[in-house]
């Protein structure tokens, strides 16, 4: 007797033109309902398949930035996910194209059990239960977890907590990963299986950093935020270089 | 300890067949109301709820040495009211009562009815009641309004805690009325302390908070008649009961409650007939239950059916 | 300090734990309506249920004696019941004068206490065992098959998921409090009391702070997958043909009881 839930598709591009980025950025500026400005003249594209490394300091303006693309902030300026302008009624669609998982994964997971969160996306697109099954099964398989259906949350380690973070949005077949700080809170060996993980999977990558050495690792293109703007944005290896640009930006070279 | 059980969470066997099926059938009245008004609330409601529920089995791990080896420490059903609004405070508070009783057996399953009634439903409408008599008013006044909401609170919930044993047959009304508010009297104190300290302390950081629930519970005008009758009737029936417990013991042997020297639970389904209806004193109870549940059907029936006007008006 | 206090799961392969949770708990919640129905003094039909939770427990291979020793909660509650002892016309065993009250023991009342103990303490070790052998999620599922309404089925999954979390910054915030609070040996320390629970409401606040900030996150992150004000939910947990002919046997069994009881 499974609860049964109401069938609803969201029509998906399941592959975009090549030559498309899937993030395109323009102009867009936010500040918070308190007056405080938390984004300047933002001005990004990120085409298909790279993997992109956004660093700064605290406060820089970067988990604002990657609020916007999922659509839960809504700045001034203009922002397309897949082609698709953001607004509320591609909300759905945008949801479902960018993969947004946040720093803490005790946030990020709020399920009593593994299954339930990493099901959360799909049943939430409508899909059918053998195609959320499915889905979670998957999504598993692909942070190397398989088998931790049953698992309760609150029982797994910090690292285990950050590969299920990742498979709740992998369950959704996105397009973009935008990850909050992966290696934060991280033991050495935690981190290591994280670099390994992050290297495996063949998607699109934002995600934002305080860990220079695995931003050298492993994306090819970094971007540098301070104070609500885009300082820098080009390869990971000649900005890693550029002291005096990572020194005024409080970056410290790996 | 971390974990100290409150002498409100009554465990099964403590409570009659009839008492218990009474509280329940009370109290999913009250609850199907609250779910209904919960749910046309904001969709951020729902983990909003959520986490404030494991916030209130937390904040119970908090407590503070008082004297003598005791500590105070808090229920919260005022607390929750009062941040959440009333509605939403009694849903919180029956996911935590369910959660100690089901996931720690602390307190019963078949007399969960009342222990949510006692612990969650009557402490956020007393407590919310008195805050929102305050609504306006200075912040002095206002955590004045809350400390004795959140005493009267816990002192309502000692009262029927302390009525449903002795209407059960399971203790003398002359001995447990007494002690169940002598204790939840000192108790409460702890409660006042902590709720106030709380809420003061909030008023001092996030402000915008309290005032948001406020706006959100414009028309919670009722709740003030409602927490003032039901502090009223604590106020009343304590020392009454209190004074003179066999002038409340003959009430209820004549309502048919108390049937000295019987067997309540056995009597009760022994005669295969329907139990409410086979004795005298069964059916009149059963009667006025009945009223008083048409009655509140109507109240509520009725208040939707005005509160559905109203907007589609606007 | 999770898995002792509110872990109370014990992984297994017995029966009992494939029981449907549905069926696991419509049974305890019948088993503990059949403890109050037996009528007091009916020592028989006490000894049977409880026979009847010895066996379980040697089913769920748990030992014989796991619900007993666990099943102790509820006995300070029982100080509420002994006035029991004095409230029923009979025999008279004993008369006390303290104070105001006049107590006397009776036949009839000493055995209205110790039933309602017993009752108490039989109820008390099938809903540990209920727990025992059900994963605390299965419940929550089951609550949700017994037609719950969706929105308190989901308070209390949050409930469950997030106790774990904030009982550790409850711990943190104690620690701290602990830590700052240095009472030289043989002395009074701490302050009034006013200021101590001034202290605990602070804590209080603030945890409420915190995990107000925490549903806003958790609310983005429900966004972001998805979620539009409107909860789905997927439960796998069938009733097999198994459970159902279990369930009836387990009715048939306690109406046994009952008939035995009221009509023996």
């Amino acid at each position: 007797m499974p609860i049964t839930h109401e069938k609803r598709n969201t029509p998906l591009p399941e592959n975009l033109a090549e030559d498309q980025p899937v993030i395109a950025i323009n102009n867009l500026d936010f500040a918070y309902p308190d007056g405080h400005a938390a984004l300047y003249e933002i001005s990004l594209d990120i085409k298909k398949g790279e993997k992109v490394a956004l660093v700064g300091p605290n406060g820089a303006g970067k988990s604002t930035l990657m609020l916007h693309l999922n659509g839960i902030l809504k700045g001034a300026g203009e922002l397309r996910v897949g082609g698709f302008p953001l607004n509320k009624q591609n909300l759905p669609v945008i949801r479902a194209l960018v993969g947004l998982v946040f720093q803490n994964p005790d946030d990020q997971l709020f399920s009593p059990t593994v299954f339930e969160d990493v099901a959360f996306g799909p049943l939430h697109m409508g899909f059918s239960e053998d195609e959320v099954i499915a889905r979670v099964e998957e999504a598993l398989a692909q942070v190397d977890m398989s088998g931790f259906e049953k698992r309760l949350s609150h029982h797994l380690s910090t690292g285990q907590k950050k590969r299920i973070a990742i498979a709740t949005v992998l369950s959704m077949h996105p397009q973009v990963l935008v990850l909050d700080e992966p290696s934060a809170g991280l033991d050495p060996r935690a981190r290591r299986g994280l670099i390994q993980l992050l290297n495996t999977l063949p998607i699109t990558m934002l995600v934002s950093t305080h860990d220079l050495r695995m931003a050298s690792e492993l994306f090819p293109r970094m971007v540098i935020m301070d104070e609500g703007r885009i300082v820098a944005d080009g390869l990971t290896s000649t900005l890693l270089r550029d002291e005096s640009l990572l020194e005024k930006h409080g970056l410290e070279k790996p | 300890m971390l974990y100290s059980p409150s002498p409100l969470h009554i465990p099964d066997g403590f409570l009659s067949l009839a008492i218990s099926l009474i509280f329940w059938a009370i109290t999913l009245v009250i609850l199907s109301t609250a779910v209904k008004r919960t749910e046309t609330l904001d969709e951020k409601q729902v983990p909003l709820m959520g986490v404030m529920a494991a916030f209130i089995f937390a904040a119970q791990m908090i407590n503070f040495p008082v004297a003598g080896g005791t500590s105070g420490h808090l229920l919260g059903g005022a607390l929750a009211a009062i941040m959440l609004g009333p509605w939403a405070g009694m849903l919180v508070m029956t996911a935590v009562v369910a959660v100690q009783g089901l996931l720690f057996q602390d307190g019963g399953l078949l007399v969960m009815g009342a222990n949510i009634f006692n612990m969650g439903l009557l402490t956020a409408a007393i407590g919310f009641g008195f805050y929102k008599a305050a609504e306006g008013r200075q912040r002095k006044l206002k955590l004045f309004a809350a400390g004795l909401g959140a005493w009267l609170s816990v002192m309502a919930g000692a009262l029927f805690t302390a009525l449903q044993l002795w209407l059960s047959g399971t203790a003398r009304l002359d001995i447990v009325l007494p002690a169940m508010l002598g204790v939840h009297a000192v108790i409460g104190i702890g409660e006042v302390l902590i709720t106030v300290a709380a809420i003061a302390f909030i008023f001092k950081t996030r402000p915008d908070l309290l005032e948001e629930s406020e706006s959100s519970a414009q028309n919670g005008r009722g709740w003030i008649v409602v927490g003032a009758l039901l502090s009223l009737g604590v106020v009343l029936l304590s020392p009454f009961a209190s004074a003179d417990p066999d002038g409340l013991e003959r009430v209820a042997t004549d309502l048919g409650f108390l049937e000295q020297g019987a067997n309540a639970p056995y009597k009760l389904l022994s005669d295969y007939a329907l139990p409410f209806f086979r004795d005298s004193a069964f059916s009149t109870i059963a009667a006025g239950l009945i009223g008083i549940l048409v009655i509140a059907a109507l109240v509520i029936f009725l208040a939707r059916r005005r509160s559905i006007r109203h907007t589609s008006h606007n | 300090m999770h898995d002792s206090l509110f872990d109370r799961f014990r992984e297994g392969e017995s029966f009992l734990h494939r029981l449907a949770p549905t069926v696991k708990v419509v049974i305890t919640v019948l088993f503990i309506l059949s403890d109050a129905l037996l009528p007091d003094g009916h020592w028989l039909g006490f000894g049977i249920s409880w026979l009847t939770i010895l066996l379980l427990n040697l089913a769920a291979q748990l030992g014989w004696s796991y619900t007993l020793k666990r099943s102790f909660i509820a006995f300070p509650f029982a100080l509420a019941a002994i006035t029991a002892i004095f409230a029923l016309p009979g025999e008279t065993l004993a008369v006390w004068d303290f104070g105001p009250w006049h107590l006397i023991a009776t036949d009839a009342g000493l055995l209205r206490f110790l039933s309602i103990v017993v009752r108490s303490w039989l109820s008390v070790q099938v809903a540990i065992l209920l727990v025992t052998t059900t994963q605390f999620p299965d419940l929550i599922h089951a609550l949700e098959h017994l037609r719950l309404p969706r929105m308190l089925v989901t308070v209390i999954a949050f409930l469950y998921r997030y106790i774990f979390v904030l009982s550790d910054e409850v711990l943190r915030l104690l620690r701290a409090r602990q830590a700052r609070s240095a009472i030289p040996p043989h002395q009074r320390g701490g302050g009034s009391i006013l200021w101590r629970a001034r202290i605990a409401g602070n804590m209080v606040g603030q945890l409420f702070l915190r995990s107000y900030e925490r549903s806003d996150r958790i609310y983005n992150a429900m966004l972001a997958r998805g979620y539009q004000g409107h909860l789905r939910t997927l439960n796998r947990h069938g009733i097999h043909t198994r459970d159902w002919l279990l369930m009836t046997f387990a009715i048939f069994l306690l109406i046994l009881l009952q008939l035995f009881a009221h009509l023996g």
